[in-house]
């Protein structure tokens, strides 16, 4: 039976020494505040340059990550997909006008490799507004991030973007 | 209920009558009438007569509970149940309420257990729903307790009938149901065996939406192919559907409840739309074109004229066949203007891994962030707030107006009037 045993999003605790995990835990927010403004202000065109050229993208339930199943509510193998999704939104897709905003916090830092490859969680909170309608708890989950460094700035390699909300309303457009 | 219910969510008294003022509009089957999206008292006897009724539900897919012990919860209808295998390998629906107090005792979503045991009192059932144990049965120094001629097999929970076709199990209360062969009729078992040929499935995983609009509005979507070649203009650049492409909207010829929507993907990746249905089509983007086309492979793995087909089972189920994207969908009424939608993607136990990427690739075509699937559920709330708040009441279905049922056009009507005269004579309207 499937069962959650071999949940690789159990707690992780961090294997840097506090200075490091510090210092890090500093980029990666600043790289989290950008990646939620852009979203945030519907500029998801723009979203795909927060990844590299063969990252991976996942928004899936916890049930899923718990039972280890590998569908995604949105699924990207690559940057070239990440594109495809968000020229789909913007260009060719009918959905009602809507705002997104992100609060990300609980940044952990978990690990570092020599090769600087960085993993680290976020807690996030994605709040809806439709017109005429209050402003909504759309979704709530935690990021499971891989940063890699290109130049002087982060990129992520793998984001699991893991959900509890058990019953989403209606539907999801805009990536998390 | 949808959280923006809660502030606009209001329901005009007019669109709400009781049966007694449910009368079918003049003009038959061209015409809706609102009320059987909004009105309560029509929801209570859907309830009763259909989801109850001499029906087939969806409740599960035995891969998902393939060992002795393995459980999940699900829904007959608004009805909460619980899917079990029992020692004996044979497969179990039962109601998922206690038969002392009435708790709802299976609280995880799936697992595996040896009994189910209400926490409240710990009555415990057997994997077949049986009564086994109660505490305190002849109570504590000779006080208290059960009366002398409690039963243990009075008190059992509420069982349903079950039957499994090709590893999909399906449940029913009623005791004159048809085999579940006889019921899908042969030309839509034909169908189902395609996704469905009896081999292992291999589960993908999970996704569960809520669609704020009536039940019956998601069979009506399926049995709409006019709206596929419009709203979805992702299917049309990239030419999934074309109105114009070979397509067929069919409805079982017995009652025209079941039905499914095929097309047939041609050779090319991309479609040719010829300038006058390019007129027609606003949502239409010339040149747009994919950075990552692997997404659109057809990987032609079925004995089938058509590369895509939506089939609705009534009254539960969707069976999903997107070209190499597979999922059953399980409607779960929640009141007339809304449903909870579970979905369950799958491929092959026999898969290569590329095979199940290409699934899951190909899986952003569907569901609650799916490029058709999102606008699916755009639309559908937006008829369910135009039934609930207007003053008019009426919905015109007069597109192939002569017919009732199959109809090899796209630009056709035909199949939702065959599900509401079959609608019609069950409810009595």
């Amino acid at each position: 039976m499937l069962m959650s045993t071999k949940n690789k999003f159990a707690y992780t605790p961090s294997r840097l020494d506090a200075s490091t995990a510090q210092a890090l835990r500093v980029e990666i927010e600043d790289f989290n505040a950008a990646y939620c403004a852009v979203l945030d202000a519907l500029q998801v065109e723009l979203w795909p340059e927060f990844f590299t050229e063969d990252a991976i993208y996942r928004v899936t339930a916890r049930e899923n990550a718990e039972l280890n199943l590998p569908v995604g509510l949105v699924y990207a193998e690559g940057r070239d997909m990440m594109y495809d999704r968000a020229v789909a939104i913007n260009r060719t897709q009918m959905f009602a006008p809507r705002y997104m905003l992100h609060m990300v916090s609980n940044t952990r830092v978990i690990d570092q490799t020599p090769e600087g490859e960085i993993q680290a969680e976020a807690n996030f909170l994605l709040v809806q507004t439709l017109v005429e309608s209050p402003s909504t708890v759309h979704l709530a989950g935690r990021y499971y991030d891989t940063f890699v460094r290109s130049g002087d700035r982060l990129l992520l390699k793998e984001r699991q973007v893991i959900y509890d909300t058990t019953i989403l309303a209606n539907d999801l457009v805009y990536p998390v | 209920m949808y959280q923006s219910q809660t502030v606009i969510g209001q329901t005009v008294g007019a669109k709400n009558p009781p049966l007694s003022e449910c009368v079918w509009p003049e003009g038959g089957l061209h015409y809706i009438p609102d009320w059987v999206y909004t009105s309560q008292e029509v929801y209570d006897r859907e309830m009763e007569l259909i989801f109850h009724g001499d029906t087939w539900n969806y409740v599960a897919l035995e891969a998902e509970i393939p060992n002795p012990g393995d459980y999940k919860r699900s829904f007959v209808g608004a009805t909460p149940v619980v899917v079990s295998r029992a020692e004996d390998n044979t497969i179990h629906v039962f109601e998922n309420r206690c038969a002392h107090r009435g708790a709802e005792f299976c609280r995880n979503s799936q697992g595996n257990a040896n009994e189910f045991v209400c926490p409240y009192h710990q009555w415990s059932y057997s994997l077949k729903g049986d009564l086994q144990g109660v505490p305190f049965k002849r109570g504590v120094n000779k006080e208290g307790g059960m009366p002398k001629d409690f039963r243990n097999q009075d008190h059992g929970l509420r069982k349903l009938h079950v039957t499994t076709h090709h590893g999909v199990i399906f449940a029913s209360y009623s005791d004159k149901v048809e085999p579940i062969e006889e019921y899908l009729t042969p030309e839509i078992l034909a169908d189902f065996n395609v996704a469905f040929p009896g081999k292992p499935l291999k589960i993908l995983g999970y996704y569960r939406n809520e669609l704020p609009c009536n039940w019956k509005m998601y069979h009506e979507n399926l049995k709409d192919p006019y709206h596929a070649t419009l709203l979805h203009s992702f299917l049309v650049v990239f030419g999934l559907l074309v109105a114009g492409n070979k397509s067929t909207m069919f409805s079982d010829s017995k009652l025209g409840r079941h039905g499914y929507m095929g097309s047939a993907k041609s050779d090319d990746l991309y479609a040719e739309v010829n300038p006058e249905t390019k007129k027609e089509m606003r949502s239409f983007h010339d040149g747009l074109r994919l950075r990552d086309e692997r997404f659109l492979n057809y990987v032609k793995e079925f004995d089938s004229p058509w590369s895509v087909t939506m089939q609705t089972v009534w009254p539960n189920l969707i069976v999903q066949r997107e070209m190499n994207t597979l999922g059953v969908r399980q409607i779960v009424p929640n009141g007339p203007n809304s449903m909870i939608m579970q979905w369950t993607m799958f491929g092959y136990e026999d898969d290569t891994e590329e095979m199940t990427r290409h699934r899951l690739r190909q899986g952003n075509l569907m569901g609650p962030s799916g490029f058709l699937g999102l606008e699916d559920n755009e639309a559908m709330k937006f008829v369910q707030e135009g039934v609930r708040r207007s003053s008019t009441d009426l919905n015109v279905l007069k597109l192939d107006a002569d017919k009732i049922g199959t109809s090899d056009s796209l630009i056709s009507e035909a199949s939702i009037r065959a599900m509401y005269q079959y609608y019609r004579s069950v409810m009595g309207f």
